[in-house]
């Protein structure tokens, strides 16, 4: 039982990352009807940024500002230098643009940074408090679960409440009639990009220190756990995003303390066939006609 | 069977949904024009195998592996237009079944020239039946579905090699036991050379099968699927059915194309067939031009000659060692990404594309001259 409380709370904790990330890739997809393949390589670029910072200053805090101004850079200049010019009448070419992006963005840190593991620190205790005997939460989950709540709710009031967030929903969703209304529209698509790219970089920032450390390929299987948390939520519900997240986070939790962490990645590989197979809209989706 | 379909001549061109690059109506027989071009092209092989030194041999050797897998990959993609991420698991999974089977070979003492056909073979049913429950996935989903569950497939078979350390040996990975060639070729007969002559052999065998493919009813119902599924439909074509074909065929050739690699490096391990390998793959055949065979083989060339072409540049320079080592292992990712972004941004049809439409401007010219 209190092994059963301690991998629930773990994998709480490690599904919100998941979520975090997950939120990313919807975000694209909602406004460029592009699952951004690079957005592993890109948050783990603006991560190494961070830790050179950190360690120039001395400061975890202005790494960690670094890392969200990179990633928010990062995404506007994907999306103003190549995704704007790609060919988007079949869904392969941005994909493959994408993995291009990653290839070259992993390859660009390793010229730099070299492939070895690089201990990543956490700003908090990763030591577990415990309460009448039990280990639960430690205070760096504490800060995972509230700086991903701060994105989830910011993310929330700024497509809900402000006039941009209305502007970069209807961009995406009836373009050539919100530019007859003046919406600048590829504006509103930068923003999404650099939005975010902003987000997948807070959640490499939050997963890297309780993975290996920092490495090149870093978020090549969190980037598929977080794709399979979009696809459990379906691509186009933030909603979904985060509850995916959860979930996924939850099962790799449950997988590697009940049957070993070698099987983690089969149980991902397990768990989108299973989605995509059964329900591919993703959980939270409508049910809608497809064609053929 | 694709053999067979594609002898008949090409005399009714279906019009209407197969929509693929059609071409002027040829005489004379698709399959005997194959046969000769591969005939020429053993032949050159040959030729130039007794020409060059070992290691190029060998080089040479590896390319004809790689092309095995791009081959493929560029009919399922380019032509059927599922995007697969997951060649290089698929690669593994022939690597894999070839490395066991030479060693249960060589364990139980039974040695002969013929076994390592077999085992190839053992590698392709073991890969197609890989490849049938994948492409039985593949064909419920579209787009970045795909792209997304075939990620997913090469991030995660490589890490079974570890779970399942007790059969596959972990990251150590496996050695391949190898026959020498034949005493019959006589005692000094080098290796790299008999490398060639098999993974050459395998190879145009697989480029001769799928050349006819491409060109027989089969190739038209994949272009059509590939071009509008609906009207595919519409036109009597079993859809799910043509996609899980074209996914079968083309694991097929990646796992012959895995099984040569592996008999070339007479070793496996899970690192060589990483998710970097399916990326790669994948860039090949869109830098050499999707879904056209020639394209194939200039992406196949581009992947064993890059990390040899950063070797001796990086070898120019002169930089600290920890440096250097860093540049040249990562300066062919970088010139494989920003070929491959460009070439999407600026040629989508790739270098066969673009030779394509030179030899046509050259053609053109040379008529307006003389006319």
């Amino acid at each position: 039982m209190d092994r059963f409380v301690f991998l629930t709370l773990d994998g709480l904790s490690r599904g919100a990352v998941y979520a975090a990330f997950a939120l990313a890739l919807v975000l694209i997809w909602r406004a460029a009807r592009v699952v951004n393949f690079a957005q592993g390589a890109m948050a783990v670029a603006a991560a190494y940024v961070a830790y050179s910072v950190a360690s120039a200053t001395g400061s975890y805090w202005l790494g960690f500002v670094v890392a969200l101004a990179t990633g928010l850079l990062l995404g506007a200049i994907v999306d103003r230098a190549v995704m704007r010019y790609v060919d988007h009448t079949s869904p392969l070419n941005p994909v493959i643009v994408a993995l291009g992006l990653v290839l070259l963005i992993q390859a660009v840190l390793g010229m730099i940074y070299g492939s070895e593991f690089r201990p990543a620190e956490a700003p908090f205790s990763r030591g577990a408090f415990t309460v009448g005997g039990l280990a639960v939460l430690s205070p760096y989950d504490l800060f995972v679960f509230g700086a991903v709540a701060v994105v989830v709710c910011a993310l929330a009031w700024i497509f809900a409440r402000t006039a941009v967030g209305l502007r970069m929903r209807a961009a995406a969703f009836a373009p050539e009639v919100s530019r007859l209304l003046g919406v600048n529209v590829g504006g509103m698509l930068t923003l999404g990009w650099a939005l975010a790219s902003g987000v997948g970089a807070l959640a490499a920032m939050l997963v890297i220190p309780t993975e290996l450390g920092l490495h090149p390929h870093a978020m090549d299987l969190v980037f598929v756990s977080a794709f399979t948390a979009a696809v459990v939520g379906g691509l186009d519900s933030p909603p979904g995003a985060v509850v995916g997240g959860l979930v996924v986070g939850l099962l790799l939790s449950y997988v590697s303390g009940y049957a070993g962490s070698d099987l983690t990645p089969l149980a991902v590989l397990v768990l989108l066939l299973a989605v995509l197979l059964v329900r591919p809209g993703g959980l939270f989706a409508p049910v809608a006609a497809r064609r053929v | 069977m694709s053999a067979t379909s594609a002898a008949t001549p090409p005399r009714e061109r279906t019009t209407g949904v197969a929509g693929g690059p059609g071409g002027p109506r040829r005489r004379g027989s698709t399959l005997l024009r194959h046969l000769a071009v591969v005939a020429v092209a053993g032949l050159l092989l040959v030729g130039v195998s007794y020409a060059v030194e070992p290691f190029r041999n060998f080089q040479l050797a590896t390319v004809a592996a790689y092309l095995c897998a791009t081959a493929g990959l560029t009919v399922l993609t380019g032509l059927n237009g599922q995007l697969s991420l997951g060649h290089g698991a698929l690669m593994a999974t022939g690597a894999y079944t070839v490395a066991l089977c030479q060693n249960a070979f060589y364990d139980r003492g039974v040695t002969g020239g013929l076994l390592l056909l077999v085992s190839l073979a053992a590698a392709v049913v073991a890969t197609v039946a890989v490849g049938a429950v994948v492409g039985v996935a593949a064909a419920r989903l579209r787009g970045p579905y795909l792209a997304g569950v075939t990620l997913a497939v090469a991030v995660v078979v490589p890490a079974l090699t570890v779970t399942f350390d007790g059969v596959f040996n972990g990251e150590q990975g496996l050695s391949v036991p190898v026959e020498p060639p034949p005493l019959a070729l006589g005692v000094y007969f080098p290796y790299e050379r008999w490398q060639l002559w098999i993974a050459g052999a395998a190879t145009l065998l697989a480029l001769l099968l799928l050349a006819n493919l491409v060109r027989s009813r089969y190739g038209r119902t994949f272009r059509a699927v590939r071009d509008d599924e609906v009207a595919a439909r519409l036109a009597g074509i079993h859809v799910a059915r043509t996609q899980v074909l074209a996914f079968v065929v083309s694991a097929a050739t990646a796992g012959l194309g895995g099984a040569l690699l592996a008999v070339l490096a007479q070793s496996v391990s899970p690192g060589a067939f990483g998710l970097t390998l399916s990326l790669f793959l994948l860039m090949a055949v869109v830098i050499g031009g999707l879904g056209r065979l020639t394209g194939a083989v200039w992406g196949a060339v581009m992947l064993v000659a890059l990390p040899d072409l950063s070797h001796s540049v990086t070898e120019q320079l002169t930089l600290p060692a920890a440096a250097a080592q860093r540049l040249e292992g990562n300066l062919p990712l970088a010139i494989f990404g920003i070929t491959l972004v460009v070439v999407m941004l600026a040629a989508p049809g790739g270098v066969q594309g673009l030779l394509s439409r030179f030899g046509r401007a050259l053609l053109a010219r040379w008529r307006v001259g003389r006319s």
